[in-house]
Parts: structure tokens; C-alpha cells; sequence
């Protein structure tokens, strides 16, 4: 499989995880999936296909009062088998997040200073040492005047330079593995792409492996090498970032490329007709089937595996089809 | 000669303190056109919007709806009501946009009922169809905000702003919450909907990917002032301005390089 010859740090093998009450299937339905050292590896889905719950398995966090079975390992260690003082070095040491909304995840009260050092100063690197650390994260993140900059609140800063001091934060213990889960999507075009040219650099220069969540394509294209897309809880394919475009095996994952807007093109997006599988539902067949154009009798009442094709891991019985012209 | 435009601002500006959000921005958008308007965080795009719908008192300019200036907000409910009348306005978050205890049938109505005398039965009637144009059925009608995805909830709001029957929607980020797939589903209804009733459109948006398939002109707004306007495919196709070169750059895509666009943004300054 490409990409996995390096170390593998994060490593998540056949992950179901049921939620407390009320859902008819599984947020996530045997989720397998691999980043190495030095790779990036994107998730792409859509809103509520389950890539925030991956990605947060990957720390340790899980919705309340969810029940998970399978593995997740990160550089080896079981972190769903982890006790509370262990995940917490794991998520100050190991594997960092970064998420969404920085204004929504960082404490609008504390300074920028207490936010970026803490993971340090927890870890018992003393106050001074880590203040010098922030400060030239600050600076690689291109936070101007970073010594000015630690004093101030969160407030004071734009979405963009507070996901800059986001990213620093989630640098700041050193992790072999960065979870980025849609970190510029609240951020305007132009700003996504400054905070990407750091993000990347910066995982470049330290050989962290990258998982890049995102429902945007085209971006997951640009950052990663190779790209897992999800539907409804499960993977449905997993190829190259190049392969998925030149040829997508999923009809869904077809679907999303023709729903993403060229910009040379006269062709207007399509967008995949009807609507996602809630948790209430849980179709018998394949879950894209209400929505496939390509779907056959056999698709509503057998459920596909993944499975290789070419070369390429998909979850659909048509999959030797070809499905786009 | 052209027509009369449909929504038209001349020398528009708007200061907060000594900052010029808006800053000497011109432009006509004709009866069923659409104008997008794009520009980075901060570049005074939604500051224009709520001008044009009466939600902000221009510093300087006049805003003209049908050949009548329209500059100053409306005081007073029959003024307030002739200006929703003539142009809505459709916001980025489909969660904040509507009331969470008002139904979607109810939201529906509740434009209806301000500024039409119809009996209950009429009205039911122009609500189904309403719901029926967006896409949606009996099953979200009935159903709270928050049972909704986003994309539903957009369609909603779209349902509400075409109730008064305006000449004119403001969409502001109308479809940047939303994840792609149902943003193309939005676009294509917004296409339909401009089609089939001749409404006109000015689409706020920072991302130029989509300004294609929504507008037929194109409006590039950098701190404030308007940097380069024109027919939208031949802006796209053949940009002037170093900025609106660097917006078309900065949309995600293969080959795409964002070292070099953040270098072309640090060099603008
Ligand atoms: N703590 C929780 N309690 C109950 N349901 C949850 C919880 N966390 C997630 N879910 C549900 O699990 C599903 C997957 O959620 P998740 O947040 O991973 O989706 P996502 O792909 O990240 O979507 P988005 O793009 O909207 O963030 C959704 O239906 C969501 O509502
Ligand atoms: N009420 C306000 N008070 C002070 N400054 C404001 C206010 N509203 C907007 N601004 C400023 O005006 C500029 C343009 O804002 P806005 O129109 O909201 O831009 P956009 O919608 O393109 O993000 C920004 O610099 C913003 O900080
Ligand atoms: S299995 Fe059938 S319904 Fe599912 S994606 Fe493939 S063709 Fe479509
Ligand atoms: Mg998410
Ligand atoms: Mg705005």
C-alpha cells in the first residue's frame, strides 16, 4: 500500500464506535486507516460522515458514553487502552490537534503565552525554557513580534493569526503525529493558504505525520499524498491524492468531484442528489445506494467491503465498473 | 438604452471611527442580473450588503432600488416593509438565521402574513409552494430548525426571502457553510431560482471558485475600494489586478503552490 513503508505512527485497525442512546448504526463502522512518519493523509466526507470522531480517536477522545471496539494505536501503544495520566502525555507529547475554530478552542481569557506553553510547562519543561520555545514557534508560525504577541489575549488577534497560534500550540510538545481537523475552513481563501504553507512546511521540516480532515477536495489534493474518503461512518475508498482524481473508484467519491467548483471550467458544480444518511437510518445495502446513480438491485440488499480494485482499496460492488467518462 | 437598474450605489462609503470600511464603491446590477462581490476578511463586503438592505446608514453615496434613493435606513413599518419588499437579504450561518422554536412551515409564513392579505387557505397554499420551489416537503415543514441539516436550513431561509416576491437577494456567504457537495446543490437552485422568477442577485463570497456559475458580473473589493469590476468570465479569464490575480490563485487546486501565494500576499502590501 503506498505511503506506509515509514514508520506508521498512527495505526487504526476495524474501529466501530456506538454511541450511548438512540442511533440506529454505528458513527463509525469499521474504520481501518494508517498515517506514517512524514506522510499526510487526508479524510475527506462529508458533514457528519464521521471524520471528527476518527480523528479524536486518534487522542483518546470519544463521545460520551461511547463504546468502541478495534484498535487504535499511536506509535504503537494502544491509546483506547490507555489510563487517564497516559493519554494525557500522549496528547502533550505525541499527537497534537487543530482544530476548526480556534476562537472556539482557545480560552478567551488566558494569554496567548499561557495557551502555547502549557503543554510544555505540564511536561515540567521550566517557565523560562518554554517561553523561549513559544516564542520561536510564534515566530515559524509568522505571528509578528512574538514576544509582544504571548502577553496578548486571543481577542486581539484575527481568525487567521489565532489558527497560526493554534498550530503553534499543537507544535509546541514536539508530536511525531498532527491531527488537523478542517483548520481552515473558517478561514477566508487566501489566509487558508498562507496557514497551509506553515502547516506543511512545518510537518515537512519535522517528519510529523499529518491525518488532514476535510470535506474540500480539492485542499485535501494540495496537502495530502493519499486520501481516505468516508461515507456514513465507513471508508468507502482509499487511494493516491493523483489517482483519486484522475480516476475515482466510488460513485460518491465521483459525486464529490463533480460537486466541487472548477475554476477554469464553464461547467457548473452538480451537487450529489439527495441528502446524507442520518444516525437514524441504517440502510440495509450499501449506504450510498439511495443516492447512486449506478446502483442495482444487489447494492440495497448486500453490503460492500473494502476491498483492493487496481490497486486502489474500494467499498462498491460496481467497482470494476467504469463510472465516469 | 439599458434598463433601469434594479439596485444601483454611487460614491457608497461607510467609516467606523477613522477606518473606511467602504470606501467609494460604484456599481448597477440590472433587472435579473447578478453581481458577485469578492474579497478577502475584512475587505468591507458584508459592510456593503447591509447597506443595500437598510441595515447600515451609508457615510457617504447613495443607494438607489428601481431608480429611487433608497440611502438612508427605513424609519417607520410601511417604509421598513416597501424596503424588505424590494430587496431580501440571505446570511452565511443557516444556524443563526432562523428562530429555533418557529417551524419551517410557520417561518415560511410569517413573511407571507406581514406583507400579503391572504386567507389562511392562500397562504397555506403560497407556503407549499414556496417550500416546494427550495426542494423541501411536508416532512421538514414540519419540523424545527434544529432537526435540519445546513443545507435544509439555507433552503428555508431562501423559501423566506422569496416570499415577499423581491427584485433583488443579497446573499452574504450564502453557501460558504456548507461542505461542497450540498453548496452545489444550493448553487444549482440559486440558478434555477434566478431562471425561473427573474430575481436579482448580488453574491457576496470570498472564494472566487463559485462566482462563475452564480454571477454575470464581477465586483474585487481590497480594504474598502473596489480594485478591478467587470463581466465575471472575463475578470476570471483574464484578471488585471495583482489582487484579483492572487484571489484566483489562492483557490485550492492541483499543482496548487501555497507557499507562493502567501509570498504574493505579503508582496501586495
Ligand atoms: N458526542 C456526540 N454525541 C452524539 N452524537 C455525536 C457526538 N459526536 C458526533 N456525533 C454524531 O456522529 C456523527 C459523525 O460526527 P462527526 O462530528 O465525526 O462528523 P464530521 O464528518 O466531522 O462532520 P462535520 O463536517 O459536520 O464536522 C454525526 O451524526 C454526529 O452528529
Ligand atoms: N461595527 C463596526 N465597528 C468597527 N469596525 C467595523 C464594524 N463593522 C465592520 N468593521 C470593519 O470594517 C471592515 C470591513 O468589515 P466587513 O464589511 O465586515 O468585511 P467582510 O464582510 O468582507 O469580512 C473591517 O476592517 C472591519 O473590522
Ligand atoms: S455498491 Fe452499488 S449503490 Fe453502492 S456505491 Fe457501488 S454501485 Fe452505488
Ligand atoms: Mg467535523
Ligand atoms: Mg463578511
Amino acid at each position: 500500500m503506498p505511503g506506509t513503508t515509514g514508520e506508521t505512527l498512527l495505526e487504526i485497525d476495524d474501529l466501530t464506535v456506538r454511541l450511548a442512546s438512540g442511533a440506529a448504526r454505528p458513527v463509525l463502522d469499521g474504520v481501518s486507516l494508517r498515517v506514517a512518519r512524514g506522510e499526510s493523509v487526508g479524510l475527506v466526507g462529508e458533514s457528519g460522515s464521521g471524520k471528527s470522531v476518527t480523528s479524536r480517536a486518534a487522542l483518546g477522545l470519544l463521545p460520551a458514553g461511547a463504546t468502541a471496539t478495534g484498535t487504535v494505536r499511536v506509535a504503537g501503544d494502544d491509546v483506547l487502552a490507555m489510563p487517564p495520566a497516559r493519554l494525557r502525555e500522549l496528547r502533550r507529547r505525541e499527537a497534537a490537534m487543530v482544530f476548526q475554530d480556534p476562537r472556539a478552542s482557545i480560552n478567551p481569557v488566558r494569554r496567548v503565552g499561557d495557551f502555547v506553553t502549557e503543554g510544555l510547562r505540564a511536561g515540567g519543561t521550566p517557565a523560562r525554557a518554554a517561553r523561549k520555545t513559544a516564542e520561536e514557534l510564534l515566530e515559524a508560525v509568522g505571528i509578528p513580534d512574538p514576544r509582544r504577541a504571548l502577553r496578548r489575549f486571543p481577542h486581539e488577534f484575527s481568525g487567521g493569526m489565532l489558527q497560526r497560534v493554534m498550530i503553534a500550540g499543537a507544535l509546541a510538545g514536539g508530536p511525531r503525529l498532527l491531527l488537523a481537523d478542517e483548520p481552515t475552513t473558517a478561514l477566508d481563501v487566501t489566509t487558508q493558504a498562507e496557514v497551509i504553507s506553515i502547516l506543511t512546511r512545518l510537518q515537512a521540516e519535522r517528519g510529523t505525520g499529518l491525518l488532514f480532515v476535510t470535506h474540500d477536495l480539492d485542499l485535501a489534493a494540495a496537502v495530502c499524498d493519499r486520501i481516505y474518503v468516508m461515507y456514513a461512518g465507513r471508508i468507502v475508498e482509499e487511494q493516491t491524492a493523483d489517482g483519486l482524481f484522475a480516476r475515482p473508484r466510488h460513485p460518491y467519491t465521483a459525486g464529490l468531484l463533480a460537486a466541487t467548483p472548477r475554476m477554469g471550467s464553464a461547467e457548473p458544480p452538480r451537487g450529489v442528489p439527495g441528502r446524507p444518511v442520518s444516525l437514524a437510518e441504517n440502510p440495509e445495502g450499501c449506504a450510498f445506494a439511495a443516492r447512486c446513480r449506478l446502483a442495482a438491485p444487489e447494492c440495497a440488499a448486500e453490503r460492500p467491503t473494502l476491498r483492493p480494485v487496481d490497486g486502489v482499496s474500494v467499498a462498491c460492488l460496481r467497482a470494476e465498473e467504469p463510472i465516469h467518462d | 438604452m439599458t434598463e433601469q437598474p434594479v439596485l444601483a450605489v454611487e460614491g457608497l462609503r461607510k467609516t467606523f471611527g477613522d477606518h473606511a470600511a467602504v470606501d467609494d464603491v460604484s456599481f448597477a446590477v440590472p433587472p435579473g442580473g447578478s453581481l458577485a462581490i469578492v474579497g478577502e476578511s475584512g475587505s468591507g463586503k458584508t459592510t456593503t450588503a447591509r447597506m443595500l438592505v437598510g441595515l447600515e446608514r451609508p457615510s457617504a453615496g447613495r443607494v438607489l432600488v428601481d431608480g429611487a434613493d433608497r440611502t438612508a435606513p427605513p424609519r417607520g413599518r410601511t417604509a421598513r416593509l416597501a424596503r424588505a419588499r424590494a430587496i431580501q437579504m440571505v446570511f452565511q450561518d443557516p444556524y443563526l438565521s432562523l428562530d429555533p422554536r418557529v417551524t419551517v412551515a410557520d417561518a415560511v409564513e410569517e413573511p407571507l402574513r406581514l406583507h400579503f392579505d391572504l386567507d389562511p387557505a392562500a397562504r397555506r397554499a403560497r407556503r407549499d409552494e414556496l417550500l416546494d420551489r427550495v426542494g423541501l416537503g411536508e416532512r421538514e415543514a414540519a419540523a424545527l430548525p434544529r432537526r435540519l441539516s445546513g443545507g435544509q436550513r439555507q433552503r428555508v431561509a431562501l423559501a423566506r426571502a422569496l416570499a415577499v416576491e423581491p427584485r433583488a437577494l443579497v446573499l452574504d456567504e450564502a453557501t460558504s457553510a456548507l461542505d461542497v457537495s450540498i453548496q452545489a446543490q444550493i448553487v444549482e437552485l440559486l440558478r434555477d431560482l434566478r431562471a425561473s422568477l427573474g430575481v436579482a442577485y448580488v453574491f457576496v463570497s470570498h472564494d472566487l471558485s463559485l462566482v462563475r456559475h452564480v454571477a454575470d458580473d464581477l465586483l474585487v473589493l481590497r480594504r474598502g475600494r473596489t480594485v478591478e469590476a467587470g463581466r465575471a468570465a472575463a475578470v476570471l479569464d483574464g484578471p488585471r489586478h495583482p489582487y484579483t490575480r492572487l484571489l484566483l490563485d489562492s483557490v485550492p487546486r492541483p499543482g496548487w503552490d501555497p507557499a507562493r501565494i502567501a509570498a504574493d500576499r505579503r508582496a501586495l502590501d
